[in-house]
């Protein structure tokens, strides 16, 4: 039975370690033992598909789900979903969700002394078109303090789930603004120790993308693992 | 060839997940009423302090009951797709650490070569404390197969090939715990 090719590995520095003292959270849910190599099979290089609305309605403007305008700088972010060889994924699923202007999520486990936004819940979903294209419109998310260390922030960032064509593609990811102080001292995006890989997760201010009178926008580019050059064997 | 593009790094999913990513209907893999024997699996995270983990994302990807993936590059002529079953579901962790999924028993699907693959479920693992995801496999301890899977038969340590295989227990379910550090450690997968 023929095989459509394996998914390329991580090359080294690409990616964040599971173990990561400066993030606290690492040291006691990190793995100890080496992870097990296994080459793909059926079961990884398959994975779930989206473009049928399977995962239900799209909702891509997180200013029109209450009865108001939620507070803050109004914002569109969009992108596109690409594998390493620059191909767009279409028909695939991008789950979004973030704090509110004043950076507190409207979640019972934040309880960060900032306002919750009663027209502002901070979470959407879209599937991507024929070019891998998806876009969002939401409000700039505030930066917010965390337990990891004394005086620690988290920069303003959105919380990105992608899917891609296979179990292994899966991504879960934080989206970042360009210029950002606290870039230098948050240890969760300084962990991934490839600087190009980094700053993969800052989107780029774009004026053409920004709508006059109304939003600023930014480009934020996904991209996925790719197929690995070597044809997958077959016995 | 032309330079490859980057990929985006993983970050964590932090605590506040399930604002975005919880949907308590995906943990029912059954609800569009699929064909195959129902099966639930159950148990908790723990911690290397061994602490219940409440806020982990657990993500399931699974053959139908043939043994066929809901796929297009799942090509296997002979087993048909099931149309009431996705192959996929999610379930976060609860106050106590514990999780439970509904699905059916998925079938046996080609390993590489001519090798089969024992029924199993592939897991992709979230929590807050991780920067990206671990990839693990769901077996079944009442499985035959399992003797000649490929993947458990490359596993020589028992007791680590063992924290791969869900046991039923009393009330029919399959047990299986995700312990991220210690004695009984997980296996996971670099894949």
């Amino acid at each position: 039975m023929a095989h459509p090719p394996s998914y390329a590995r991580h090359r080294d520095g690409g990616q964040p370690p599971y173990l990561y003292p400066d993030y606290g959270s690492t040291v006691k849910r990190a793995p100890t033992r080496p992870l097990i190599h296994f080459e793909h099979t059926l079961s990884e290089i398959t994975g779930p598909s989206f473009g049928t609305g399977w995962a239900g309605p799209a909702s891509t403007d997180l200013t029109k789900q209450h009865k108001g305008d939620p507070l803050g700088e109004r914002i569109i972010v969009t992108g596109h979903i690409l594998d390493e060889d620059g191909r767009p994924i279409p028909d695939t699923l991008v789950e979004l969700w973030q704090c509110n202007a004043a950076g507190r999520y409207h979640h019972p486990v934040d309880q960060h002394d900032a306002p919750l936004d009663p027209n502002f819940t901070g979470a959407g979903q879209a599937v991507t078109d024929n070019e891998g294209r998806y876009r969002f419109v939401t409000i700039k998310p505030g930066a917010y303090p965390w337990r990891n260390s004394p005086n620690a922030w988290r920069p303003a960032h959105l919380h990105f789930g992608v899917f891609g064509g296979g179990f292994v593609t899966r991504l879960i990811t934080q989206m970042y603004f360009p210029g950002d102080p606290l870039l230098q001292y948050d240890p969760i995006y300084q962990s991934t120790a490839d600087v190009n890989a980094r700053e993969r997760l800052i989107a780029a201010y774009d004026p053409n993308l920004s709508e006059p009178e109304w939003a600023l926008g930014y480009e934020f580019d996904m991209v996925l693992r790719g197929r690995d050059a070597t044809p997958f064997e077959v016995q | 060839m032309a330079d490859k593009l980057t990929p985006t790094p993983g970050q964590t999913v932090g605590p506040f997940f399930s604002l975005g990513l919880d949907r308590p209907e995906w943990a029912d893999m059954t609800r569009h009423n699929p064909c195959g024997e129902r099966i639930v699996i159950e148990g908790r995270v723990l911690d290397g302090n061994g602490v219940p983990v409440s806020d982990a994302l657990i993500e399931l990807w699974q053959a139908n009951s043939e043994g066929r993936y809901d796929h297009l590059h799942d090509e296997q002529g002979d087993k048909k797709i099931d149309p009431n079953f996705h192959g996929y579901g999610r379930v976060a962790t609860d106050p106590h650490g514990e999780f439970r999924i509904k699905t059916i028993k998925p079938g046996p699907v080609p390993g590489r070569g001519n090798a089969l693959q024992a029924p199993h479920i592939n897991v992709a693992f979230f929590a807050r404390g991780l920067l990206r995801q671990l990839h693990t496999r769901i077996y079944f301890s009442d499985e035959a197969a399992n003797a000649s899977d490929p993947l458990l038969s490359s596993i020589e340590n028992g007791a680590v090939r063992r924290t791969l295989i869900a046991r039923k227990g009393e009330g029919g379910a399959y047990r299986f715990d995700f312990i991220l550090q210690g004695q009984g450690e997980t296996a996971f997968l670099d894949i």
